[in-house]
C-alpha cells in the first residue's frame, strides 16, 4: 500500500513538471518584454527594471525556470501590479467563495445524481430511466451560463425568492450565505449530475447482472439492502473516478458560474486577470487549479482501496 | 513468394473490410438520434449560409435611436442616402440598438465555423501524434507525459490561458480550444494503435515485410475512422460551448463580431429588464449543442458498438 502511494506520488511529478513548464513558458511566449508584461500598462521604468532583475531575464532560460519554481515552492507567486497586492494575498482573499461553491456543488450533485442513477439502473428501461438518460444528454448540452440566467430569471426575478447576484461570507451571515450560494451550486451542479448519473446507472446496471446480486436476492434481502450494500458499493469505483475527472468540469464551470452570479472567487479573479493581462495572477491560478485537480485524483486513486478491498496494490 | 503472401494478406484484409463496409452513413442515418441531430444541424447550416436573405439587417449596425427594444418592435432605419426603411426586430435590440435577430442568425456562422474547425484540427493533430506515439516506442513516453500534463490543466482554463497569450480573434480562439482537445484524441488513437498492432492480420502483414507506412495507412488508419468520427462530434459540441463561454466572459471573439457568446455578454448588464438578449442566443446555442451531442450518441451506438457498451 505504502509502496503504491509512493509510486503514485512519483508518477505525478512529470505531470506537474509539464504543467509548470507550460505556465512558465506562457509569459515567455507573449510578444514583448516579459518584465514589461508583468508590470502592466502603468508601470514606471524603475518597476520594470526591478522585475527584470528579480526574474533574472539575462540568465539562461533554464536558470530562470529554477528561480521561478523555487519562488513558487516557497509560496511566493510574485506581485500583481494590477491589483497592487501579492498574488498569494489575492488568492487567499478569493478562496472562500470558490471553495464554498465547489463543496456545495459537489453535495448537490452527488446527492442528486447517485440516487437518480441507481433508480434508473434498477428500473432499467422504464419511463424514469429514459427521463434520467434524456436529462443527462440535456445536462451536457445546456451551457452553464444559460442555465444560470434561466434560474436567476425564474427564482430571483420572477418569483423573488432568492437574491439575483452577489455573495455573503459564511462567517458574516449563514442564511444569507446559503441564499447566495444555492442557485450557483445548482447551475454548476447540473452538468455534474448529468455526468455522475450516467456513470452510476451504467456501473450499477453492470453489477446488477452479477451472481452475488442474485444470491443476495435469493437470501431474501430487501431491494434496498441489495441496491445499497451490494450493488452501489461494488459500483463505487467508476463513480468515484468520474467524480474525480469531473473536478476539471467543476473548475472550468466555476469560472463561468462566478461571473454569472457575481461571486468574488478565484474563477472571477481568473477572468479579471486575463482581461487586465495580469500574468503573475493567471500563472498562479492555473498552476494552483491544476495541482488541486491532480492531487484530488491521486487521493481518489488511493481511496479506491477503502471502497473496494478487492483492489490491492 | 513473400509477395504472394503479402497479396493474400492484403486482399483478405480488404475483403473483410468490404463486407463490413455498407455505406456508413446509410447505417447511421437509420438511427433516429442521428437523424434528429442531422436535421437540426442542417437547418443550422442553412441559417448560417442564408443569413443575409432571412430578413436580417447588418448585424453590426449601431442605432442609438433603437436601443433596448422589446421583441417585435418595429424600427425605422435611416439609410445613408436619407431614405428610411422599416424593420421588425423579432428578438428585440441590444444596448447599442443592434438587431438581436440578425446577430443571432449571423452568430450561427461563428459557432459552426468554430465547432467544425476545432473538431477537424483536434482530430488531425491527435491522429498524427497518436499514431507516432503508438508506433515509435522511444517517443511514446515523452509524448504521453506531455499529453498527461496538458490534461492536468482543466480545459477551459487552458483555453483561457492561451487566449491571454495572443490577441483575441477567431483564429486564436479556435487554436486555444484545439489544444486542450488534442490529448483526448491522442489517447484514443494511441490505444487503438496499440490494440490493432497485436491483431493477427497486422502481425501477418509485418511478417511478410509490409513497409511501416503502408501498414499504418492500410491496416491501422481504417480502424480509427469510426471512433474518431464519434470523438469529432463530441469535440465540436464542446468547442461551440467553450467559444460561447470565452466570448461571454469577454475574452473570446472581438465583441462587435456577432457570436452567441458575444450577444449574451452584451445582454448581461440589462438582463433583469431585457432577458431576451440572453434568452434567444441561449436557445440557439443549447439547440445546436444538443443536436450535435444527440447525433454523437447515435453515431457511437451505430459505428462503435464496443464503446457504447462502456457508458
Amino acid at each position: 500500500m505504502l509502496d503504491f502511494i509512493a509510486r503514485r506520488l512519483v508518477a505525478i511529478i512529470p505531470v506537474l513538471a509539464v504543467v509548470a513548464i507550460f505556465v512558465f513558458l506562457m509569459l515567455r511566449l507573449t510578444p514583448g518584454d516579459p518584465a514589461a508584461v508583468i508590470a502592466g500598462d502603468n508601470a514606471t521604468s524603475d518597476q520594470i527594471a526591478l522585475i527584470r532583475a528579480k526574474l533574472g531575464l539575462d540568465l539562461p532560460i533554464w536558470q530562470q525556470f529554477f528561480i521561478w519554481i523555487g519562488d513558487i515552492l516557497r509560496g511566493n507567486f510574485g506581485e500583481s501590479f494590477f491589483f497592487k497586492k501579492t498574488v498569494t494575498e489575492l488568492i487567499a482573499q478569493r478562496l472562500e467563495p470558490t471553495l464554498a461553491l465547489s463543496i456545495c456543488t459537489l453535495i448537490v450533485a452527488v446527492t442528486t445524481a447517485v440516487p437518480l442513477g441507481v433508480i434508473a439502473a434498477y428500473r432499467h428501461g422504464s419511463l424514469l430511466d429514459r427521463f434520467v438518460m434524456g436529462f443527462s444528454v440535456l445536462g451536457f448540452s445546456l451551457p452553464s451560463f444559460v442555465i444560470g440566467y434561466c434560474l436567476i430569471y425564474i427564482f430571483a426575478i420572477d418569483l423573488g425568492w432568492l437574491p439575483v447576484q452577489g455573495y455573503t461570507r459564511i462567517g458574516v451571515d449563514f442564511w444569507a450565505f446559503l441564499e447566495h450560494i444555492i442557485l450557483p451550486s445548482i447551475t454548476l451542479g447540473i452538468i455534474y449530475v448529468a455526468l455522475i448519473a450516467r456513470i452510476t446507472r451504467a456501473s450499477v446496471l453492470e453489477v446488477l447482472n452479477e451472481d452475488y446480486i442474485r444470491t443476495a436476492r435469493a437470501k431474501g434481502l430487501s431491494n434496498r439492502v441489495v441496491l445499497m450494500r451490494h450493488a452501489l458499493r461494488n459500483a463505487a469505483v467508476p463513480i468515484l473516478t468520474v467524480i474525480g475527472i469531473g473536478i476539471a468540469l467543476l473548475i472550468g464551470g466555476a469560472v463561468v458560474t462566478e461571473s454569472v452570479f457575481g461571486l468574488p472567487g478565484l474563477g472571477r479573479l481568473t477572468v479579471e486577470a486575463v482581461l487586465s493581462r495580469d500574468f503573475p495572477t493567471i500563472q498562479a491560478v492555473i498552476l494552483m487549479f491544476s495541482v488541486v485537480y491532480v492531487v484530488i485524483n491521486l487521493l481518489i486513486d488511493i481511496g479506491y482501496t477503502l471502497f473496494d478491498p478487492r483492489i490491492r496494490y | 513468394m513473400s509477395a504472394i503472401i503479402e497479396e493474400a494478406v492484403d486482399s483478405a484484409a480488404i475483403a473483410s473490410a468490404s463486407t463490413k463496409r455498407k455505406p456508413l452513413w446509410q447505417l447511421a442515418i437509420r438511427n433516429p438520434a442521428v437523424l434528429f441531430g442531422a436535421v437540426i444541424l442542417l437547418i443550422m447550416v442553412a441559417i448560417a449560409v442564408l443569413a443575409p436573405y432571412l430578413g436580417t439587417v447588418d448585424p453590426t449596425r449601431i442605432d442609438p435611436a433603437a436601443r433596448n427594444k422589446k421583441p417585435g418592435t418595429e424600427i425605422t432605419y435611416r439609410l445613408d442616402d436619407g431614405s428610411t426603411t422599416k424593420h421588425v426586430a423579432h428578438m428585440g435590440t441590444d444596448t447599442l440598438g443592434r438587431d438581436v435577430y440578425s446577430r443571432v442568425l449571423y452568430g450561427t456562422r461563428v459557432s459552426l465555423i468554430v465547432g467544425i474547425s476545432v473538431a477537424f484540427f483536434a482530430v488531425v493533430l491527435g491522429l498524427v501524434i497518436g499514431m507516432v506515439s503508438g508506433y515509435i516506442r522511444w517517443l511514446d513516453g515523452i509524448i504521453m507525459r506531455i499529453m498527461d500534463g496538458l490534461m492536468a490543466i482543466p480545459g477551459i482554463l487552458l483555453a483561457i490561458a492561451l487566449v491571454s497569450i495572443w490577441r483575441a480573434g477567431l483564429i486564436t480562439v479556435i487554436f486555444a480550444i484545439v489544444v486542450p482537445e488534442v490529448p483526448r484524441v491522442v489517447r484514443l488513437v494511441r490505444s487503438i494503435v496499440l490494440t490493432v498492432r497485436e491483431e493477427p492480420y497486422v502481425e501477418g502483414a509485418v511478417s511478410v515485410g509490409t513497409p511501416t507506412w503502408t501498414l499504418m495507412m492500410r491496416h491501422i488508419l481504417p480502424n480509427t475512422v469510426a471512433p474518431l468520427i464519434v470523438q469529432a462530434t463530441f469535440t465540436a459540441a464542446a468547442a461551440i460551448i467553450v467559444e460561447a463561454i470565452l466570448s461571454f466572459l469577454g475574452i473570446g471573439i472581438p465583441p462587435e463580431t456577432p457570436s452567441w457568446g458575444n450577444i449574451m455578454a452584451e445582454g448581461r448588464t440589462l438582463f433583469r429588464i431585457f432577458p431576451h438578449n440572453i434568452l434567444y442566443p441561449g436557445i440557439f446555442l443549447a439547440l445546436a449543442v444538443l443536436a450535435i451531442n444527440v447525433m454523437g450518441d447515435g453515431l457511437r451506438d451505430t459505428l462503435d458498438p464496443k464503446m457504447s457498451k462502456k457508458v
